[in-house]
């Protein structure tokens, strides 16, 4: 049934949008994501992991606004003070505001986060769709690395790569990046798998496509979808991962406010200053919490195996 | 039988005991071979092949193609295309060759169009590869190739994904994509299997134009006996991997072959007076 369109009536545009004929493209991907949006939403899990993720990013972006202090600057006169109407979260060892800190603190999360993800999703996606689609020796060699890099746990890995480079923000995501691939390349291997002997990918190598051009152009468009879900899911790991190094010492270095270090500092005051560690804590427990959450909502509305609506 | 030799020098194409294997279940057993010493010679003309299935139509299709992948395994004492030794070819020269002056229609439309591309960015991936063109001059040539292919509004067909649009609009697509770069030699596996009757007749007509006007080789497999013997100049007729009869088109009616006669002696006829259709004796074959 077609639901008439008038502009000016109440919920016209929501009509539009699940007009079961859309008139063009646009329409019917605005009324797909529409659809998206309102099973999300339906998920109350859901929606509190995309508030969190979508109040970290804010917390990042506007950092400099939202701290009342800055997050280097000491006042050892202020030291360890518990946390108050002047200092929310209190103050550390160096007389720092906590909370400042822990509001810098979400940018360099995130940088983490986002970077790993856009390191490591290709580069499993490549050697993935690389290893599914030649096969043979091929597919051995990469998959045995792949199952070695998997063997390990992901922290050990990562700490046994930060020692071989040295400590260091950047180096913490170039070790985070190196351990969280495999994952990728399994999945992309075994989405590629099923489409290697596709009729369309045998019609493009008889229009002279080369292998690189048929992975790249053909292959990998086919496979980002279920990684992008997958790299959501990931995220609360590697933050995990990030707090981890920085808690060793290996990750950021102080003064960067990073929470695993901020914890690792803390720790020290654990039983008289209890905040110093447990506030930078709670910030890690929510925000991995959301991206959990976040990732599992996304799970349920884009796996159309799953849709019971 | 009467089989018209091409003159060697117009031969586009020359095979000569073209062999394709496949492991068997085991290791221990015998590789299966599912095409067994095919030879023909294609020049200039329309070549029918027929047979039922799992007769070997396809493979040999794929095999001189090349697209046969491992375990598979294609021998030949000679495989020539317009003098090149196929075989020996890297496989650099193969896509070099591939599309640009032999191309293959697939079977269906629905498996052989990439499902999350546009139409027309699939037409225009053989340009891409094989001719350096201007983004504006491809994007003409794309729209003049739908028009051949008699698409009406080629502009807005161009940018449809491949599930929005028809089987016969698919299978016309995918002859667009295997034609614009004008091939010396098309090889259309069942190209009208999937269509309907109707779609069927206009999308072999226009084969027939291209072969015509452009003066291509045309290998066209089919199990359909009346289409191949109405569209085709010749006929080779294949059992179990082999030829087991090759004659004019014209001719076909007057086979001899056991198998052949078995085929014809198949096909329904529209004022059926037998009260039962006849069957292939298949232990008679066997021993062909």
């Amino acid at each position: 049934m077609s639901v008439p369109r008038a502009p000016g009536a109440t919920g016209g545009w929501r009509a539009w949008l699940l007009d079961d004929s859309p008139g063009s493209r646009a329409q019917a991907s605005a009324g797909r994501a529409y659809r998206l949006g309102t099973a999300l939403l339906r998920n109350p899990l859901a929606v509190v992991g995309a508030l969190i993720v979508l109040g970290l990013v804010l917390t990042a972006a506007f950092a400099p606004w939202i701290a009342p202090e800055s997050p280097i600057g000491q006042d050892l006169s202020n030291r360890l003070l518990a946390p108050s109407a002047a200092h929310w979260m209190g103050t550390d060892e160096l007389g720092r505001d906590i909370f400042s800190r822990v509001v810098h603190g979400a940018r360099i999360t995130l940088t983490i986060v986002a970077l790993v993800a856009i390191i490591s999703a290709p580069l499993g996606l490549v050697i993935g769709a690389v290893s599914g689609y030649f096969g043979g020796w091929t597919d051995r060699v990469l998959m045995g690395l792949t199952d070695m890099f998997l063997s390990l746990p992901k922290l050990i890995l990562a700490l046994a790569f930060v020692a071989a480079l040295g400590p260091g923000i950047e180096n913490a995501i170039i070790a985070i990046a190196i351990t969280a691939w495999p994952p990728y390349a399994r999945i992309a291997r075994a989405e590629t798998l099923t489409f290697r002997s596709a009729e369309f990918i045998s019609a493009m190598r008889l229009l002279g496509a080369s292998h690189t051009r048929i992975i790249a152009r053909h292959v990998l468009p086919l496979c980002t979808s279920s990684l992008i879900v997958r790299a959501t899911l990931d995220m609360a790991g590697i933050i995990l991962t990030a707090a981890g190094l920085g808690f060793l010492g290996l990750g950021a270095q102080p003064p960067l406010p990073e929470w695993g270090a901020m914890i690792s500092r803390g720790r020290a005051f654990i039983l008289d200053q209890w905040w110093v560690a447990t506030m930078p804590g709670i910030a890690i427990i929510v925000v991995s919490l959301g991206f959990c959450l976040l990732g599992d909502g996304l799970r349920d509305v884009l796996d159309p195996k799953h849709d019971d609506a | 039988m009467t089989m018209r030799d091409p003159g060697s020098d117009s031969a586009l194409l020359r095979v000569e005991d073209l062999r394709v294997s496949f492991p068997g279940a085991s290791r221990a057993a015998a590789r299966i071979e599912v095409v067994r010493g095919l030879s023909f010679t294609l020049g200039r003309e329309r070549l029918g092949i027929v047979g039922e299935s799992g007769s070997g139509k396809s493979m040999t299709g794929r095999a001189i193609l090349r697209l046969i992948r491992a375990p598979g395994r294609v021998t030949a004492a000679r495989l020539q295309f317009d003098g090149v030794d196929l075989p020996g070819l890297p496989e650099r020269g193969m896509r070099a060759l591939r599309g640009a002056r032999l191309s293959m229609i697939m079977q269906d439309p629905k498996f052989s169009l990439h499902p999350i591309m546009r139409v027309g960015r699939q037409i225009d991936e053989s340009l891409t590869l094989h001719e350096s063109l201007s983004r504006r001059e491809r994007k003409s040539k794309v729209r003049a190739m739908l028009e051949a292919v008699r698409i009406d509004d080629p502009d807005r067909v161009a940018k449809l994904y491949p599930h929005e649009i028809s089987g016969g609009m698919g299978q016309r697509v995918m002859i667009a994509m295997m034609l614009i770069a004008q091939p010396d030699l098309l090889i259309a596996d069942e190209p009208t299997s999937a269509l309907d009757v109707s779609v069927q007749a206009s999308v072999l007509q226009l084969i027939d134009d291209l072969v015509t006007e452009r003066g291509m080789g045309l290998i066209l497999i089919s199990h359909d006996l009346s289409l191949v013997a109405r569209f085709c100049d010749r006929i080779l007729v294949m059992n179990r991997g082999q030829v087991v009869e090759a004659c004019d088109a014209a001719r076909l009616h007057h086979a001899v072959h056991p198998y052949t006669r078995g085929l014809l002696a198949a096909v329904p006829r529209l004022h059926e007076t037998r009260s039962t259709l006849p069957v292939l004796d298949r232990d008679e074959r066997s021993s062909t």
